[in-house]
């Protein structure tokens, strides 16, 4: 490592090669070969039926992620924004959610709406372009996508800040106490939007969990076009801790995410999860990765898939049998038909909804425009209405 | 009763009626609690109403107006102050990507009621990005009310009613009106709704069109005006988005003629919109063409020359003088 004298270390030198495998601070308790190990800090006690429960939300968020995948390529779908690999740190983070707790999610994150239960054929409409989000944010306490990159952290904050407000942090009530947590990329760690938001949570001290999926790419630029250090240790920059959790491990994500939430739940601030995991599908369905990454790595990447490795552990230790899988498989099915005859089925706007809603108290402006666009529309016969 | 006030005091006792009468009203922004913000708007509101509800930002904008969007929708009615117009940029993309959009993402489930109030406008002597005019940029983005008040007893009025609308409304203040002249504010008297313009000067001649700063500037046109014989009409617009085009419509019949004043660039501006809507209502009563006077397509200039860049009373009356003569 070389040193300048009086300025530290290299910084290059430290996030170099060897992190690779998520470094030394990686919270793990599940291996890739599906071994338990245990943590000082972040152990949990898991039952047998929530380690089932985790396999079974994990097989159907990835069934969500290949039918959409799938039904873009047939067209039915503009575009689909990819979570493959990336379902531990999702399923981690939204069991580890309370009902009055807060989402703030970025497009991805079919996994979290899932365990809020959204249905997942809402998720569909934005991408096939016949609504912005179709769920009521306030139903299940989980926002609209944000498609502008890191813009929700700072909304996030904002609403903790309200929580703060309302009396509904450290009372010690498990029914009351809320956090809220907001969900972005490594790209999105660049932008001045979420460096606010780190300042203005540990200023304020907000009950926010910002959980980062990092998941290497942000579309085709590598991680280390995003940051010189480890991504979790930005944190301490700010004033609040941060940590790096193996984000294909849905023991340890749920645990690590499960106690920073609990920690802002009481009262003790922001926390940075740094989820470290892979994407191994495209950005979206646009983009083609062959172009920027090594198989190499993907196929590194394959040998720690979430689902196997729970699987492996399951079976290894008897803790589920055939019927179980089966089960699952079958309920997989069941919600692949559900998003492919429903997705079909989602009807097109009318054209004069696009007027809806511009405002709370609509103009008279567009009061005008809207009946002359309907009076225009009426002059075809009532072709479009 | 009758109280004498500046347009900064009846700026700060709207504010505090607000507070007063809705607790889910909060005031963010850099400078706004102890120091009562640079211009003193929000002067003696943190010591009685608290720092959770008067709250000192760190300086970052779109922090504090993308925090603001959170704590609308937790509830609460969020005021915004940005400190001066030319740092409103940094917020650009959270006031017109989030606060103007999310309640037509939302299909109205999610509302925005939030106040992002701007000291606009030049004419204080100060340096780069101080003294900038950006109300067309917001009055172009659907979702957004903006509107902009010129005298002390709208400034009063005017920021609570903004406050209890529904909707995000950018609040321009003309900062170089804030203490300048005194007015009686008398309560009990029932302001006009927020999005109207208002006849200010009744006239004959020709319609002058003002908000914000250039108000007083074209009621001084018209008094000299009045001293050469010519009568003129001043309309304060005081809503940008939506424009209340009725009473501008009704003069402009009457005129036949109709003069646009602003401080902002004349390209691509407010005046832009006002003269085609003007056009296209009152073409058959127009005498003469829609004439625009504003700040030149320059970045604006440094102080000791902005008295040249800012319409002044001879640009107004010389614009008079072109469409009278048509």
């Amino acid at each position: 490592m070389t040193q300048q004298p009086g300025f530290g270390p290299d910084l290059v030198e430290v996030f170099g090669p060897s992190q690779r495998d998520g470094g030394p601070d990686l919270v793990q308790l599940l291996t890739p070969e599906g071994e338990r190990v245990h943590h000082p800090e972040f152990d949990h006690d898991f039952s047998a039926e929530d380690l089932r429960g985790f396999y079974r939300d994990m097989v159907l968020t990835r069934r969500i992620d290949t039918e959409a995948t799938a039904l873009q390529r047939h067209g039915e779908l503009g575009i689909w924004a990819q979570l493959l690999g990336q379902e531990a740190a999702q399923i981690g983070a939204g069991r580890a959610l309370r009902p009055q707790d807060y989402v703030f999610p970025t497009y991805r994150e079919h996994g979290v709406a899932y365990c809020r239960g959204v249905d997942p054929l809402n998720l569909l409409g934005l991408f096939r372009g016949v609504d912005h989000g179709a769920w009521n944010p306030n139903d299940n306490n989980f926002g609209l996508y944000t498609i502008v990159i890191g813009a929700q952290a700072l909304h996030a904050t904002g609403y903790a800040m309200g929580i703060q407000r309302d009396g509904d942090v450290g009372t010690g009530d498990p029914e009351r106490d809320a956090a809220v947590i907001a969900h972005f990329g490594d790209g999105a760690s660049s932008q001045g939007d979420v460096n606010e938001a780190f300042i203005f949570a540990a200023s304020y001290n907000a009950p926010v969990v910002f959980f980062c999926q990092n998941n290497q790419w942000a579309i085709s630029e590598p991680i280390e076009r995003q940051t010189r250090i480890p991504l979790y240790q930005r944190a301490l920059g700010f004033g609040f801790p941060g940590v790096r959790v193996d984000g294909n491990d849905v023991l340890a994500t749920y645990a690590v995410t499960q106690a920073a939430l609990q920690r802002a739940r009481d009262g003790q601030g922001p926390t940075l999860v740094e989820a470290y995991t892979y994407r191994m599908g495209a950005h979206t369905t646009t983009d083609d990765p062959t172009r920027y990454r090594l198989s190499d790595d993907v196929e590194h990447w394959k040998l720690k898939d979430p689902i196997a490795r729970v699987e492996v552990y399951l079976k290894r230790n008897g803790l589920a049998d055939d019927a179980f899988f089966d089960g699952v498989k079958q309920e997989a099915d069941e919600l692949g038909h559900h998003l492919r005859e429903g997705c079909k089925a989602l009807p097109d706007p009318k054209p004069m909804s696009m007027f809806d809603h511009v405002y709370a108290e609509e103009t008279e402006e567009l009061r005008v425009q809207r009946e002359g666009y309907a009076a225009y529309l009426e002059t075809f016969e009532g072709a479009h209405s | 009763m009758s109280t004498k006030i500046t347009l900064a005091k009846g700026l700060n006792m709207g504010l505090r009626k607000a507070m007063e009468d809705d607790p889910k009203v909060l005031i963010m922004g850099e400078d706004v609690g102890k120091l009562g913000g640079v211009f003193r708007i929000t002067d003696g509101l943190q010591k009685d109403f608290g720092e959770d509800r008067v709250i000192d930002s760190p300086l970052a904008e779109s922090g504090i107006v993308g925090t603001a969007v959170g704590m609308a929708l937790r509830g609460y009615r969020p005021v915004v102050e940005i400190q001066f117009d030319g740092f409103v940029y940094p917020a650009y993309d959270q006031i017109v990507c989030q606060v103007a959009k999310m309640h037509y993402r939302s299909k109205g489930r999610s509302k925005m009621p939030m106040v992002i109030r701007i000291p606009f406008g030049g004419g204080i002597g100060a340096v780069e990005h101080h003294s900038e005019s950006p109300e067309a940029q917001f009055a172009h983005t659907p979702g957004l009310k903006v509107v902009a008040c010129s005298n002390p007893v709208d400034g009063y009025w005017m920021i609570q009613q903004a406050i209890a609308s529904d909707d995000p409304v950018i609040f321009l203040e003309p900062k170089r009106q804030y203490h300048a002249d005194k007015m009686d504010l008398d309560e009990s008297v029932q302001p006009e709704p927020l999005f109207t313009s208002r006849v200010v000067k009744q006239g004959t001649d020709a319609t002058v069109l003002a908000y914000g700063p250039m108000v007083k500037t074209a009621l001084k046109a018209a008094e000299a005006a009045a001293g050469e014989g010519k009568s003129l009409e001043v309309i304060d617009l005081r809503t940008l988005s939506p424009l209340d085009m009725g009473p501008v419509f009704e003069s402009v019949r009457r005129t036949g003629r109709a003069i646009i004043t602003h401080e902002a660039h004349v390209n691509l501006g407010m005046g832009a919109e006002v003269s085609a809507r003007i056009t296209e209502e009152c073409f058959y009563s127009l005498e003469a063409p829609v004439l625009r006077v504003g700040g030149f397509d320059t970045p604006y200039p440094a102080s000791r020359i902005e008295e040249d860049f800012l319409p002044d009373l001879d640009r107004v009356l010389d614009a008079v003088d072109r469409s009278l003569a048509y």
